[in-house]
């Protein structure tokens, strides 16, 4: 007999998405929609959507959304939460987003402890704009502004957004987390889960970041992607918890 | 009757806010509004809302942006360079139809300028600031009373269009005291269909978005907004008007320009001079149709400004070259006294003569 044993998530709205072939985001949305199901809180939950290619996740997580200038969901969501402190409010942002010209709002939402969930999308470059350099670029991967590789002596050294926001002391949980096999994208799923969870506890902010292809500006097939975050991302932003709340995990 | 009480500026605009309802309030201190943000850290948590000072004024505004989505009455204020800062989420408040209020106490520009009064962010808050075809209510209170009243009016104008308002008083306005009536407001709770709170038992998820790819969505959605626009002009031009029956030259000035214009005319009209006053109350929408009924009877104004000359440009579209337009103006946060602004209206009003008589007066 057959057995259903997947099907879309109920919180995924039955729409096809505008993502490139092999792009991570698609995946990344199910697993926020998938945590917001199976902990019931759909109907009082408010995301809060990025500038970037994820700019459309209002289209396709069936929640209340809002649509957030560059870099400042962390700010809109803080505002959110302090009218609403009953509800569940999540950030969905990108690496340029985040890293980039939102890194005031982030590091203080957290310095904070806002009890919100930032759900972080770090594919190592801006995608919306075509490809060029993000905080978040490898040394020596190459972009559209780094046509040679990015060099450290004149861009800097990427930036690990988990290590640096683990330095602060109000956030309960951060966690990376990698979607590139089966195997990593369950625990995506569980630490995904877990951050709402603790949300839904009151324990804090919560921050999720999520290694992710960008195949179309990485000018790799979809397969190579998976290979370059396997082997060169992950070097870097290594895959790991950073902290958790007591009691959780 | 209500109990008159001696406030500060900066501090009677933070009570009537929280008497209006305003449940969220998010600021990042600068001078001189310091006393609104430190009365509304102090008072605002008794009356139940929420106090947060903020890491910038982009994270405050941005969070105005939030709580407002959220359906509740929610407010911040700065002076100029904030002000400046704050642009980019006015344009997304305006874009996305929220309401908010913003309080700008202005101070002396450009750049870090100086602490000082000064009129000089009248183009900035008239036109939009921010980026886009977009406009604010903006109002001018003159008094500490006004200051209180119009907090008032911002946050039911700002629910009734959807559109943030902004009160535009300035330094002088902001520090000093005056005697006030608190104004007793009985009803802040508007119905927000619209508001993400969550979709609870809503058939539809609410969006907040001023996201419009599809260009003919983008137009409508532009043009929706103007409408909005051209019924404020026609509900909510306010203004007051001293002494313009009969005057010669008329004065037209807001906010701590308008109070040292005021005495000047009374001054002047005990020399025997007819010297009126029109006062723009909001100054989007501006107060054309008086200025322009002055003007078809070929009365000359005179706008004085604490800044090199804005506001002149609005007297002058809405006279549209039917009579004389003066300027006078100190800026730098230079206050000027009002026997200056009385000489400015002897000097214009002896132009006048001498141009009715085919001789050269004074240079326009
Ligand atoms: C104030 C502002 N600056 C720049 C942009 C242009 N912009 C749009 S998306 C983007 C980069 C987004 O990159 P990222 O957050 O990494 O998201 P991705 O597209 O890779 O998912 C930029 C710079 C903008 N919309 N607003
Ligand atoms: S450009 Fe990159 S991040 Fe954007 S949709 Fe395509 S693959 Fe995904």
């Amino acid at each position: 007999m057959a057995m259903k044993v997947y099907s879309r998530p109920q919180s995924i709205v039955d729409m096809p998405f505008h993502y490139c072939p092999g792009c991570h985001h698609g995946l990344i949305h199910g697993l926020v929609a998938e945590a917001i199901d199976e902990l019931e809180i759909a109907k009082k939950t408010v995301g809060v959507g990025p500038v970037g290619c994820g700019v459309f996740v209002y289209d396709y997580i069936d929640t209340d959304m809002i649509q957030a200038s560059h870099g400042r969901a962390p700010a809109v969501a803080t505002g959110v939460k302090r009218a609403l402190p009953e509800s569940i409010v999540f950030t969905y942002q990108g690496d340029g987003d985040l890293a980039a010209i939102g890194t005031s709002e982030i590091i203080h939402a957290a310095a904070r402890g806002e009890n919100i969930t930032v759900i972080f999308v770090n594919n190592a470059i801006f995608g919306m704009t075509g490809g060029q350099t993000a905080p978040t670029t490898l040394v020596g991967q190459t972009t559209t502004t780094a046509p040679q590789g990015r060099l450290e002596e004149v861009e800097g050294a990427p930036i690990q957004v988990c290590e640096m926001l683990n330095t602060l002391q109000k956030p309960a949980m951060i966690s990376r987390v990698s979607v590139h096999n089966p195997a990593n994208i369950m625990k995506a799923k569980k630490r995904i889960k877990s951050a709402f969870q603790y949300q839904l506890e009151g324990r804090g902010f919560t921050f999720v970041e999520v290694l992710s292809s960008c195949p179309t500006n990485w000018r790799m097939s979809p397969l190579d992607a998976l290979r370059f975050i396997d082997k060169k991302m992950s070097a870097y932003y290594p895959i790991q918890d950073f902290r958790m709340p007591e009691g959780g995990r | 009757m209500a109990e008159k009480v001696l406030m500060k500026g900066n501090e009677a605009i933070a009570e009537a806010a929280i008497r209006a309802g305003c449940q969220c309030f998010f600021g990042y201190p600068i001078t001189p509004q310091n006393e609104l943000i430190e009365y509304m850290a102090r008072e605002l948590p008794k009356a139940g809302g929420t106090f947060l000072q903020c890491e910038s004024e982009i994270g405050a505004i941005n969070m105005v942006f939030g709580a407002s989505s959220a359906g509740v009455r929610a407010m911040t204020s700065s002076s100029s360079p904030g002000i400046s800062l704050k642009q980019e989420g006015i344009s997304y408040i305006a874009g996305a139809q929220l309401p908010a209020v913003i309080v700008n106490i202005v101070r002396c520009g450009p750049g870090l300028g100086g602490i000082l009064p000064s009129q000089s962010d009248y183009f900035q808050s008239t036109r939009s600031g921010g980026h886009g075809d977009y406009r604010l209510l903006v109002l001018a209170p003159n008094s500490v009373q006004e200051l209180a009243d119009l907090t008032v009016l911002a946050f039911e104008k700002a629910d009734e269009y959807r559109n943030p308002v902004m009160i535009l008083g300035d330094g002088i306005l902001g520090q000093m005291m005056e005697p006030v009536v608190l104004p007793e407001v009985t009803s802040s709770k508007v119905d927000k269909p619209w508001a993400t709170t969550g979709k609870g038992d809503r058939s539809q998820c609410n969006l907040v978005s001023s996201l419009f790819l599809n260009p003919e969505e983008l137009e409508q959605h532009n043009l929706l907004l103007q409408s909005k626009y051209k019924k404020m002009k026609e509900q909510d031009t306010r203004w007051e008007s001293y002494l313009t029956e009969d005057a010669e030259i008329i004065i037209v000035a807001y906010g701590s320009a308008a109070r040292l214009s005021m005495a000047a005319v009374n001054m002047a009209r005990q020399q025997g001079l007819k010297v009126g006053l029109i006062r723009p109350i909001t100054l989007f929408p501006f107060p054309e149709q008086p200025i322009r009924e002055a003007a078809e009877k070929g009365t000359p104004f005179l706008a004085v400004e604490l800044s090199t000359g804005q506001m002149v440009e609005d007297v002058r579209l809405s006279v549209e070259g039917r009579s004389p337009v003066y300027f006078y103006g100190r800026c730098g946060g230079v206050v000027p006294d009002p026997k200056e602004i009385l000489e400015q209206l002897i000097l214009r009003l002896r132009s006048q003569e001498g141009l009715k008589k085919g001789t050269k007066g004074g240079a326009a």
